[in-house]
């Protein structure tokens, strides 16, 4: 059973007590009826979403995003192939860029139906993924020791603040000299942008705890590690995820710059070298796929601290707790 | 006057004599020794560190910079680098603080504009690089417009969730005491939002100096061969140049000149939210 | 009818020994930051909370209060002074810093259940942690003392899926699970409003005299702490000191229509105007709302 939208709003007070008569027995005999609470199944956030959906769908939303995405690619349209502007002259427009994407036989090689499409993709998400997976191994770790141990913090964050104001990219040549080959400084750079992210965003998790909850956790007979373990990674998760995403993020921003300028494969490389070689429709493509590919990562990292958060995503579908 | 002067210097005099400060300081100098060690590994202990020994060392480094401070071209690359930092850091400024405010203040724009600024967002501003040269007339303003867009999104998600977070009941109270629309905008809406733009702001700073960096390095040369011709100076060409040219130690001067700069930005910047917003500081 | 302890009379059927419990607070001192420039909380405080006894401190908001509580628990050092829970020494000469421990378990005001355990998690946590139950042994358990507070049905709920009534009963379970000799509540029904308040107010009642443990209880509201105490202690604004010692002889059980008789009624006369006296002091010293 799921809470309609009518029930609510009786979720969040205590209106299911019946004082009938006034012995003090009374306040505690009713118990709270299954009905009100919110049962402990996984389907109920399936049934909220869909529910959310439809409302969505009869608000005005929907049809203001169709009339700004009109908008956007109607410009683009006219621009360049109606009007032909003067800056637009040498642009590809929405009619040729689509026709190429989606063609068997594409013009400059590359359409959803080559294979080395894919493999561009494949590359650059590989690399992605050693990289940030690389970042969020030691930067979790790294980042709930900075926030739980003062001391640590003390030695260890100033040598952090101190290289973290070079960007990731202006390591790009030391890291060609550092590393052989051509994988690896690319991959490097990529992990030190995430991992940046990831180390302070989960620090700040650790230090925003409220420290009421290590509190009771002492008082309740919690050992320093049992504190740890069930109140402050747990507690961190929220910002460890917010962390990630961003660190996602700037993942791909590091990595199209390294793959343009050091790389072979990738999405990166594949717009720098269709720039070079006059192939401009392909151009957009690479970046098109790249904003789809880092829309669909970063909501993957989403969903997944989404599952793993069960009790905020459902305190936050009873419309916040109190 | 005197109170403040000696508040100060108790607190800053709290500050040097406190722990943290000296194992702060310790810490970098076991970082720097290290890293020293590592790079010379080879001639002090006979065999090669496996990534640090290729590294220049700090005191190799710390001689380039001495030399290069003493060269006006390092300082005209400095300079440049800074101009379209502010450059774009300014337009993004100038044209994403109202298209936020419009966005929190009016849902329709919002349902308009929203999505279609979600969807360009997951771009790296680098991928736009090749797109810019291709629209923009020369080659100053193409990377001024990838610079741009590096700190545009940043500095409008944060205007909006500011604006959105600002108390409705200080609405509620400024309606109820007769304000009009323009008067709630100036005296609630923008001061409301103003620690978010501040917040933006900085943040912003710091990715539209990774962005020129970048941008300057891809224009300046790519081993795909250059997208562009030579962007003429700036601190990212200046490090891929040493580079190119096998002066390893202008590498990391270099990035340590970057590193400066844009810590530098990013104080400055934080300094001037600070001055603007008076009323945070206060606890 | 002020400081002579008066005999309560306790109407209650037979119920288990008073476990031990007293907490007697000697010659307190607390002061923030240095010894000259500090801010002084706590100034020379010494009172007792009787075992078995639900012991209220009122006071003017910022007056110190919580710093007791917190001394008590173990969050705060004493700058002088002693602290004994029965025969222990918690704080005193030589060790200024008292052990958070499960003989004293706080409730806290903005409630510490922790969010991301299902209530039966949060339940279990301490014995479970102190590794003096088995999982099974402990979960029934607290199936059980949870059943009794009339909790039944939402154990495998996530605390923000719970009203803050509820919230703040499973907290109160949690605490008891651990068997401790005293509970301290730092205005726990603070942020609630007054309907709640009042069946909140009855249900603690209930849980006392099912089992008899010690309460030291904060609060600003007089009602609530002359309708709650076998005692209470009005305190000085900052830094605080009691001011007027209570036993309020309403017999127990109560319930809320001990609100409009007589002796409740003379217990407040008594005591709203050295309430009120300090309040204004508070008031004009410019004591914010913490």
């Amino acid at each position: 059973m799921w809470a309609a939208p009518g029930r609510r709003r009786h979720a969040k007070k205590d209106s299911f007590f019946i004082m009938t008569e006034t012995s003090p027995v009374s306040a505690l005999r009713t118990d709270v009826p299954p009905a009100i609470a919110v049962q402990a199944r996984p389907g109920i956030s399936l049934t909220l979403t869909k529910h959310r959906l439809a409302l969505w769908l009869r608000s005005p939303r929907p049809y203001l995003m169709l009339v700004g995405f009109a908008g956007f690619l109607g410009f683009w349209y006219l621009s360049v192939e109606v009007w032909k502007l003067p800056r637009f002259s040498q642009m590809s427009g929405p009619t040729e860029v689509l026709r190429e994407w989606f063609s068997e036989d594409p013009t400059y090689g590359l359409s959803i139906f080559t294979p080395e499409y894919y493999m561009h993709i494949w590359v650059s998400i590989r690399r992605i993924a050693i990289a940030f997976f690389l970042a969020t191994a030691i930067g979790v770790p790294l980042g709930l020791f900075l926030g739980w141990s003062e001391r640590f913090k003390q030695f260890v964050f100033p040598v952090f603040e101190f290289l973290r104001p070079v960007p990731p990219l202006a390591w790009v040549p030391l890291a060609i000299v550092m590393f052989k080959g051509s994988e690896t400084p690319v991959i490097f750079l990529t992990f030190l942008a995430s991992f940046y992210a990831t180390a302070l965003n989960t620090m700040l998790g650790v230090e925003s705890i409220d420290v009421s909850y290590v509190r009771a956790a002492n008082c309740l007979g919690a050992t320093r590690w049992q504190v740890f373990r069930h109140v402050i990674v747990p507690g961190a998760m929220p910002f460890i995820f917010t962390g990630l995403q961003i660190s996602v993020g700037v993942a791909w921003f590091s990595l199209v710059a390294g793959e343009m300028v050091s790389g072979q494969y990738g999405l990166g490389y594949v717009i720098n070298t269709s720039y070079t070689m006059v192939r401009y429709p392909t151009i957009i493509i690479g970046m098109a796929t790249l904003g789809l590919v880092g829309y669909v990562t970063s909501a993957a990292v989403r969903l997944v601290g989404d599952y793993l958060m069960q009790w905020r995503t459902r305190e936050l579908a009873l419309g916040g707790g109190q | 006057m005197v109170a403040a002067a000696k508040a100060l210097s108790t607190k800053f005099a709290g500050f040097v004599g406190g722990d943290d400060f000296w194992r702060g300081i310790v810490a970098i100098a076991a970082f720097l020794i290290f890293w020293e060690a590592g790079s010379r590994s080879h001639a002090w202990f006979g065999f090669s560190f496996p990534w640090v020994s290729q590294v220049p060392a700090p005191t190799a480094v710390l001689q380039a910079m001495f030399k290069l401070v003493q060269e006006p071209s390092f300082w005209n690359s400095a300079f440049l680098s800074t101009l379209r930092v502010f450059e774009g850091f300014f337009a993004a400024m100038v044209i994403g603080i109202p298209l936020g405010l419009a966005m929190a203040v009016s849902r329709i724009f919002f349902g308009i504009t929203f999505p279609v600024f979600e969807v360009l967002r997951p771009i790296p501003p680098l991928a736009w690089v090749p797109a810019s040269i291709i629209f923009w007339p020369t080659q100053e303003l193409s990377i001024a417009f990838v610079t741009f867009l590096g700190a545009f999104f940043t500095i409008v998600i944060n205007v909006i969730g500011g604006a959105r977070a600002i108390d409705v009941r200080y609405f509620q109270a400024a309606r109820s005491m007769g304000s009009s629309t323009w008067d709630i905008f100036r005296r609630i809406i923008l001061p409301g939002t103003l620690p978010s733009i501040v917040v933006g702001a900085t943040v912003g700073v710091g990715i539209t100096w990774a962005v020129v960096v970048a941008a300057e390095m891809i224009s300046g040369g790519g081993s795909a061969g250059s997208v562009g011709g030579a962007a003429g100076g700036g601190l990212g060409f200046f490090i891929w140049n040493s580079y190119v040219g096998g002066s390893y130690t202008q590498i990391v001067a270099g990035m340590i000149s970057i590193g400066i700069a844009g810590y530098v930005s990013s104080a400055l910047l934080r300094k001037i939210g600070n001055w603007m917003t008076p009323w945070l500081s206060e606890n | 009818m002020s400081v002579q302890s008066a005999v309560t009379q306790d109407r209650s059927p037979a119920l288990q020994p008073a476990r031990k419990g007293g907490v007697r607070i000697n010659d307190v001192v607390k002061t923030y930051g240095a010894e000259d420039t500090g801010v002084l909380a706590v100034d020379h405080c010494t009172f007792e909370v009787q075992p078995g006894e639900i012991t209220v401190v009122v006071g003017p908001s910022g007056c110190g209060k919580t710093t007791l509580l917190n001394a008590i628990a173990g969050f705060h050092s004493i700058t002088s002074g002693s602290i004994y829970l029965d025969d222990e020494m918690l704080c005193g000469p030589g060790k200024l810093k008292a052990q958070p421990g499960p003989d004293r378990i706080v409730v806290f005001q903005n409630g510490a259940l922790f969010p991301w355990k299902t209530n039966i998690e949060n339940v279990t946590f301490g014995p479970m942690m102190q590794g003096a139950m088995t999982r099974a042994e402990a979960y029934d358990r607290a199936r059980a003392m949870m059943a009794d507070a009339g909790l039944r049905g939402i154990e495998r709920n996530y605390p923000g899926e719970t009203s803050s009534g509820v919230r703040r009963r499973v907290e109160i379970v949690r605490a008891l699970m651990n068997n401790p000799k005293i509970l301290l509540l730092d205005e726990p029904y603070r942020a609630l409003d007054s309907l709640t308040k009042s069946v909140m107010h009855e249900a603690l009642l209930e849980i006392f005299y099912k089992n008899r443990v010690s309460v030291f209880f904060i609060t600003h509201d007089l009602e609530e702490a002359i309708f709650l105490g076998h005692r209470v202690v009005i305190m000085t604004t900052r830094p605080c000191r009691p001011k007027k010692i209570l036993d309020i002889d309403i017999p127990h059980p109560r319930d809320y229509s001990v609100l409009t008789t007589k002796r409740f009624r003379e217990f407040m006369e008594e005591t709203v105007a050295a309430v009120h006296e300090e309040a204004i002091k508070a008031f004009a010293a410019g004591e914010k709302e913490r």
